[in-house]
């Protein structure tokens, strides 16, 4: 998890715009000069096509047993590249289809969690005063409760959460960060003077918020949103590693991991390539969001 | 300094009214309640269970209920616990001194590997070291907690046992004499708090290396090398005090994230605090253990960032001002 970002010090990036680029076409090409966040992309790019074509690259299948008493627990060898579980699934196939899973929850998640805290923060900043006061008042409670006890706490609540569930739960518990965000966007965007000059035009407020506004919070909210894709994939996968996400036999990487802790350590090949999964992912959307922040010229981001 | 820790007080106060609010409004949107949660409720008789929640007063108003459960929590009342067979203070009570432990052990060292790493980087910026050290932090920063903790675990406990690989103190502590007590306790905490302060020192020295080289290029900088100071000096004393200052803020934001990284380090190497007794809860579906460790967190990161503001009004004078 990377809590802490070095954004507000970066050197500028967008390297001028001597063509009279648009913005997004100018981001582009920036991004394309940044090495390490091709790699990145290229990275979840193949995580994501591996996941969607889980079911046919699969060397077996993912909840299949072949033998639970000879073939549990076997070193990683060129037969199983990760090796086989407690349960005598091979490592490999359950990490792949646990793919599936582990990236569409995140990415939803996060989907829920950005759309609510840009309604939230945008209605909070637009709307100023006590309004204002108030919502924020209570944002700085939501965030002083550490999120994972607040999703364990959720979880003991609420028993059984389905796919959907999590998937609700994460993103309910993700966008208090970005709303925060949001609000100080609004407020500076509010006062330009393009905006005044639409409200003397007689633009109503949602023209105003839709039209003028908003278009300038979403190269941060994006910014912040892929890094918060890395968050929540460890989050799930932490939760399910508690026994409060994806259950069994379901593959997710947190499932896989949690499988591995049984023969811990003698058989650390399970949880540790399921870890490994997560690292890869982590990391390339990491860089993803450096580039994307270098591209969109997006300095000022707070940590969260 | 007065007035700004008043306010502070204020905030910090009003924060936590709000999330202890919030807490009783979860238990009770929730389905169920405490004696229809656990396995158990099912074999009992339906009068005795109306009887206890008579007792507990839960078919009171909600009304009434809230500002009771406002009162006891404001005397950190939560109840008794279904899972531990106590009141839900004691619990807390044994529980967060370990987690403060292990948390403040992880902070000091991740202050201490991470601002030196970062500055000395800032220093030598675009050498071959800088750019290893710089993919090394941002590589170490990715990795999950309980993976990382995992790693060690298997690294340090087992296939080299040279530490102890679950606990906060040995079975036989008590019996111990003093000086092995300490020995004890210090050896349990290394894993957990190293894979801790690990994550966190690679997020500071990133942070601190951009603050420094943010820092380096101010007047004051050049005054001080204009006046013949050592460059040493300069570095050490004039740019890393300013420098520090974004750094001790960015680690009081960072809280609520170290405390729930903490909670799956603790459920890794067994260590009995915070994030084990809500592990507990959930296992135990105890609806007054989970209100109270959610209220703790909050108060805990509370606490913690009104110490970093503190930190950062002596650092900075300018804040003190405000």
């Amino acid at each position: 998890m990377t809590p802490m970002s070095d954004a507000p010090f970066r050197e500028p990036g967008d390297g001028g715009n001597p063509a009279g680029l648009s913005p997004w076409r100018a981001a582009l090409r920036t991004l394309g000069r940044d090495r390490s966040a091709i790699a990145g992309t290229v990275v979840l790019a193949v995580l994501g096509a591996l996941a969607v074509a889980a079911k046919h690259v699969v060397p077996y299948e993912c909840n299949a047993q072949p033998n639970i008493v000879a073939l549990k627990n076997i070193a990683p060898s060129l037969a199983h590249p990760f090796g086989t579980d407690e349960f005598s699934r091979d490592v490999l196939s359950r990490v792949i289809c646990g793919s599936q899973v582990s990236l569409s929850v995140a990415f939803l998640s996060v989907m829920v969690a950005a759309t609510l805290g840009t309604i939230y923060g945008a209605v909070a900043g637009y709307v100023g005063g006590m309004v204002d006061s108030a919502m924020m008042r209570l944002i700085d409670a939501l965030l002083a409760i550490p999120r994972v006890l607040l999703l364990i706490a959720i979880a003991t609540l609420w028993n059984g959460l389905g796919i959907v569930g999590l998937v609700l739960l994460l993103g309910l518990t993700g966008w208090f960060g970005v709303s925060r965000l949001v609000r100080t966007l609004v407020i500076s965007a509010r006062e330009d003077e393009f905006v005044t000059a639409a409200r003397a035009l007689g633009a109503s407020d949602m023209r105003i918020l839709g039209q003028h506004i908003l278009p300038q919070v979403i190269s941060p909210v994006l910014v912040s949103a892929t890094l918060a894709i890395g968050n929540v994939v460890v989050v799930e996968a932490g939760l399910t590693y508690l026994g409060m996400g994806v259950r069994p036999p379901r593959a997710s990487w947190g499932s896989v991991f949690s499988d591995g802790m049984i023969s811990f350590p003698s058989a650390w090949w399970t949880s540790v390539f399921a870890g490994l999964a997560l690292v890869v992912t982590v990391l390339a959307v990491n860089l993803v969001a450096d580039g994307l922040r270098e591209a969109l010229n997006t300095r000022q981001l707070p940590a969260r | 300094m007065r007035r700004f820790l008043a306010r502070r007080l204020a905030h910090g106060a009003a924060v936590i009214f709000i999330a202890v609010s919030l807490s009783f409004l979860l238990l009770h949107i929730a389905p169920g309640d405490p004696f229809s949660a656990t396995l158990a409720s099912a074999s009992i008789d339906p009068a005795t269970l109306a009887q206890w929640r008579t007792a507990y007063g839960l078919d009171r108003p909600i009304l009434e209920q809230y500002i009771r459960f406002l009162g006891q929590a404001a005397v950190g009342n939560f109840g008794p616990s279904i899972r531990y067979h106590q009141p839900v203070a004691d619990v807390l009570a044994a529980a967060i001194p370990q987690t403060i432990t292990l948390m403040g052990t992880a902070l000091v060292l991740s202050f201490g590997f991470g601002v030196p790493l970062g500055s000395w980087q800032a220093a030598h910026r675009g050498t071959t070291t800088d750019r290893i050290a710089g993919t090394a932090s941002l590589i170490v920063g990715s990795l999950p907690e309980f993976w990382l903790g995992l790693v060690l675990l298997l690294l340090f406990a087992a296939r080299f046992p040279i530490l102890p690989s679950h606990g906060a103190v040995d079975p036989m502590h008590d019996l111990f004499p003093l000086a092995e007590r300490v020995i004890d306790r210090a050896r349990h905490l290394v894993l957990p708090a190293l894979t801790l302060a690990l994550l966190s020192s690679a997020s500071i020295a990133r942070y601190q290396r951009a603050t420094l080289l943010d820092v380096l290029p101010q007047d004051f900088v050049r005054t001080a090398r204009a006046k013949g100071v050592a460059e040493r000096h300069v570095l050490w004393k004039h740019a890393l005090r300013n420098a520090l200052v974004p750094t001790i803020v960015l680690a009081g934001l960072s809280l609520p994230a170290l405390i729930g990284g903490a909670v799956f380090v603790e459920r890794i190497f067994s260590w009995p605090g915070m994030g084990s007794v809500a592990v507990e809860a959930f296992a135990g579906r105890d609806y007054q253990l989970v209100a109270g460790t959610t209220v703790a967190g909050a108060v805990l990161v509370v606490a913690g960032s009104i110490v970093a503001d503190l930190l950062h009004a002596v650092a900075d004078p300018r804040v003190r001002a405000r």
